[in-house]
C-alpha cells in the first residue's frame, strides 16, 4: 500500500464530504470556465464579422444599432439613406471600397441582404454549390440558413416583411429562387440569405424608380488611407443626412455593456472558488486532528515527515484536481447546452467543443489554490511529533 | 543486539529516564518494569529513534542510534524495529492486509503477501487479512498490531503495555504470541510494563 493510496482510502472513507468538495470546486471552475468560452466567442465573433470594416454609414440613430443591424444582423436598422448620397461617398478618394447593404426582409428568421459581389469577397465567403445570383430574385444562402431552413439549389421561398421571426406580412407574390449556397466562413454571412440590391428594390417598390429615388440600408467602408480614420467619420456626420459609426468602437461599447454582467458572475464563481478552497482547507484541518495518532503512527513505521507532507499534499490536491476537471467538463458541457438550447438565426452560437488558453491558467490558477489550501495542513502533518503516540502527549 | 550506555533523557527540566548500562541479546526476551511515569515509554522511544536522549549511546546492531541522522534513523526504526503500541492502532479506514503492506512499503520493501499470510496464519488470524481494522475486536487488533510489528521480521522487537486491558487468561496469551513472534524471526524482545501478572515468563528485567 503506496501513500497515494492511503490518501485516496481517507477520501473514499467519507464519500459524501469528498463528493461536496470536488463539486463546490467544480461549480466554481464551471462559472468560470463557461464566461471565459462565452466572453472569447462573442470576442472573436464580434472581432470575425468586423474584420475589413473601417465604418459603417447609414441613417441617422443610434451608433450601436448601426453596428449591430448592419454587420451583426442583430438589431433592426436604423432607416434607409438615399442611394445617390450614398454612391457619392462611395466615390471619394479616403475610401477603398464600399459594400452596401439593403435589408428589411427575412425569411424564417434568417435576414434577406441585398448587396453585390463585393460582399463575398469582404468575408471571403464562396459557394459551397449552385451558382451566384445573377438575375432578379435569385439568391443564395448562407450555411446555416441552409441548414436551419432545409432549402437548397432549385428551392423557392418568399421573404416576409420585417425581422421577426414570425410576421404576418409575406411577400408570397415576390418568391425568391436559390441558385447556390455558401460554404461555412464562421461570421454572420452563414446566417443570411443574400440577394442583389435589385431583387430587394424589386419586392419593395417594383419596377422603375420610387419618387424619392432608391434607397439602400447601409455602406459598409474600407479607408483608403490612414487620414480617412480621422476624415470621413466628421464628413459624413456633419455634411450629410447619413451617420458614421465605427465598428471597433461600437463593438469595445457592446462588451462593455456585457462585460459589467460577465464581471459580477466572476466575482460570484471567484468567491464559490474560494469558498470551496476554504471548506476542503478546513476539512484537511480537522481530518488532520482527527488522524494525528495516524500520522505519529506512520512516523513509527518509518516514514518520513516529508512523506506525511506528501501524503496530506496528495489528498488536498487530488479533491482540487478533481474539481478542476469536472469543472472544465462541466463548464463546456454547459457552453455547449446554452448554445444548443439558444441557437437560432438571430443568436451568436456558443460551442462547448472549443479550447481556450485561458483555461490552461485556470486549471494552473486552481492548482495553486489547491497547493496554498494544502500549504497549513501539510505543515502542521510535517511538525507532528513522532513519539506522540508513544508518550500519549 | 541492544547494548545501552549511560543513557538518561531529560524533559521540562527534570531527569525522567536513567539507564546506566543495559543489555539485550538476540534471541533474549527482556522485560521493562516500573510504574507509569517512570520512563518507560521514554526508553522504548530512544531504542526506535524516536526520541534523542540528552546523553548517552543505544548501539542496536553495532549502530549508535541517537547519533544517526534523522532520515537514517526513520529508515534505521522501518528496517529493525518492530514496535507494538500500547493503543495498538491501526489505520482504520483500510484492511488488516493493506494495513501490513503501509509497514513493508514504509520500510523500503516490496509488498509481500506470501510474507503477510505468513505471518497472519501464525497468529491464527489469516480469515482477517480483508476485514477492516475498524471493525476488529480488541483481542483481533492486537494480533494484527503484533503482525505488523514482526511482517518486516525486525531484529528488535518493541512492546508497550501489551497487557494492560487484558484479563488473565488472555495476558498470558499476548505474552506467549509476542515471545513467539520474536523466537520466529530471531528478534531481541522488549516489554514495557507495570503489569506484575506477567513478570514470571521473562528471565530478564530491567527496572525502572
Amino acid at each position: 500500500m503506496s501513500l497515494a493510496r492511503l490518501a485516496w482510502s481517507y477520501l473514499a472513507a467519507r464519500p459524501l464530504l469528498t463528493l461536496l468538495h470536488v463539486l463546490l470546486l467544480a461549480l466554481g471552475m464551471a462559472t468560470l470556465v463557461f464566461l471565459l468560452l462565452f466572453t472569447s466567442q462573442a470576442q472573436q465573433r464580434l472581432e470575425r464579422d468586423a474584420k475589413g470594416i473601417d465604418l459603417v454609414v447609414g441613417a441617422k440613430g443610434s451608433p450601436l444599432q448601426l453596428i449591430l443591424s448592419s454587420i451583426y444582423h442583430a438589431d433592426i436598422p436604423t432607416g434607409n439613406i438615399p442611394l445617390e448620397e450614398a454612391q457619392a461617398l462611395a466615390k471619394n478618394r479616403l475610401v477603398a471600397t464600399a459594400v452596401p447593404l439593403s435589408l428589411g426582409d427575412a425569411f424564417r428568421g434568417h435576414r434577406i441582404v441585398g448587396t453585390d459581389e463585393q460582399f463575398f469577397k469582404l468575408y471571403g465567403a464562396t459557394l459551397a454549390r449552385g451558382t451566384m445570383f445573377a438575375g432578379e430574385m435569385e439568391a443564395v444562402l448562407g450555411s446555416e440558413t441552409a441548414r436551419r431552413t432545409g432549402l437548397d439549389v432549385g428551392a423557392t421561398f418568399a421573404g416576409a416583411h420585417g425581422l421577426a421571426l414570425a410576421s404576418a406580412s409575406e411577400h408570397a407574390d415576390h418568391p425568391y429562387k436559390v441558385t447556390g449556397v455558401l460554404a461555412p466562413t464562421g461570421t454572420a454571412v452563414d446566417r443570411l440569405v443574400l440577394t442583389s440590391l435589385e431583387s430587394v428594390w424589386e419586392v419593395h417598390g417594383g419596377h422603375g424608380a420610387p419618387a424619392g429615388g432608391r434607397e439602400i440600408t447601409a455602406l459598409l467602408l474600407r479607408y483608403a488611407s490612414p487620414i480617412a480614420a480621422l476624415q470621413l467619420p466628421r464628413l459624413v456626420n456633419s455634411t450629410t443626412s447619413m451617420q458614421a459609426a465605427s465598428p471597433a468602437y461600437e463593438s469595445a461599447r457592446l462588451m462593455n455593456l456585457v462585460g459589467a454582467g460577465v464581471d459580477t458572475l466572476r466575482v460570484f464563481a471567484l468567491v464559490l472558488m474560494a469558498g470551496a478552497a476554504l471548506s476542503v482547507f478546513i476539512a484537511l484541518t480537522t481530518a488532520l486532528e482527527e488522524r494525528r495518532h495516524d500520522l505519529a503512527l506512520l512516523r513509527v513505521l518509518g516514514a518520513r515527515p516529508s512523506a506525511l507532507v506528501a501524503l496530506v499534499a496528495a489528498e488536498g490536491m487530488t479533491l482540487v484536481v478533481a474539481g478542476a476537471i469536472l469543472g472544465l467538463i462541466l463548464g463546456h458541457g454547459a457552453a455547449q447546452a446554452f448554445g444548443s438550447l439558444l441557437a437560432g438565426p438571430d443568436r451568436w452560437p456558443v460551442t462547448g467543443w472549443a479550447w481556450e488558453s485561458g483555461e490552461a491558467w485556470l486549471l494552473l490558477g486552481a492548482t495553486l489554490l489547491g497547493a496554498v489550501t494544502c500549504l497549513l495542513p501539510a505543515y502542521l502533518a510535517y511538525r507532528r511529533d513522532p513519539a506522540a503516540l508513544l508518550l500519549r502527549r | 543486539m541492544l547494548e545501552i550506555r549511560g543513557l538518561r533523557h531529560e524533559y521540562g527540566g527534570r531527569t525522567v529516564l536513567d539507564v546506566p548500562a543495559w543489555e539485550v541479546a538476540a534471541g533474549e526476551a527482556s522485560l521493562v518494569l516500573g510504574p507509569s511515569g517512570s520512563g518507560k515509554s521514554t526508553l522504548l522511544g530512544v531504542i526506535s529513534g524516536l526520541l534523542t536522549p540528552t546523553a548517552g549511546e543505544v548501539r542496536v546492531a553495532g549502530e549508535n542510534v541517537p547519533a544517526l541522522p534523522a532520515a537514517r534513523r526513520d529508515a534505521y526504526r522501518a528496517r529493525h524495529v518492530g514496535i507494538v503500541l500500547q493503543t495498538l492502532h491501526l489505520i482504520a479506514v483500510v484492511s488488516v492486509r493493506e494495513n501490513l503492506r503501509l509497514a513493508q512499503r514504509l520500510a523500503g520493501h516490496a509488498v509481500d503477501d506470501a510474507r503477510i499470510d505468513a505471518v497472519l496464519d501464525g497468529l491464527g488470524i489469516a480469515a482477517l487479512a480483508a476485514r477492516r481494522a475498524r471493525e476488529l475486536s480488541l483481542g483481533e487488533a492486537q494480533r494484527v498490531a503484533i503482525a505488523r510489528a514482526v511482517v518486516n521480521r525486525p531484529a528488535l522487537l518493541l512492546a508497550d503495555e501489551p497487557t494492560s486491558a487484558l484479563d488473565d487468561a488472555n495476558c498470558g496469551k499476548a505474552i506467549a504470541l509476542l515471545q513467539e513472534q520474536a523466537r520466529a524471526c530471531g528478534a531481541a524482545l522488549v516489554v514495557a510494563t507495570h503489569d506484575h501478572r506477567i513478570r514470571a515468563r521473562f528471565t530478564r528485567e530491567l527496572a525502572l
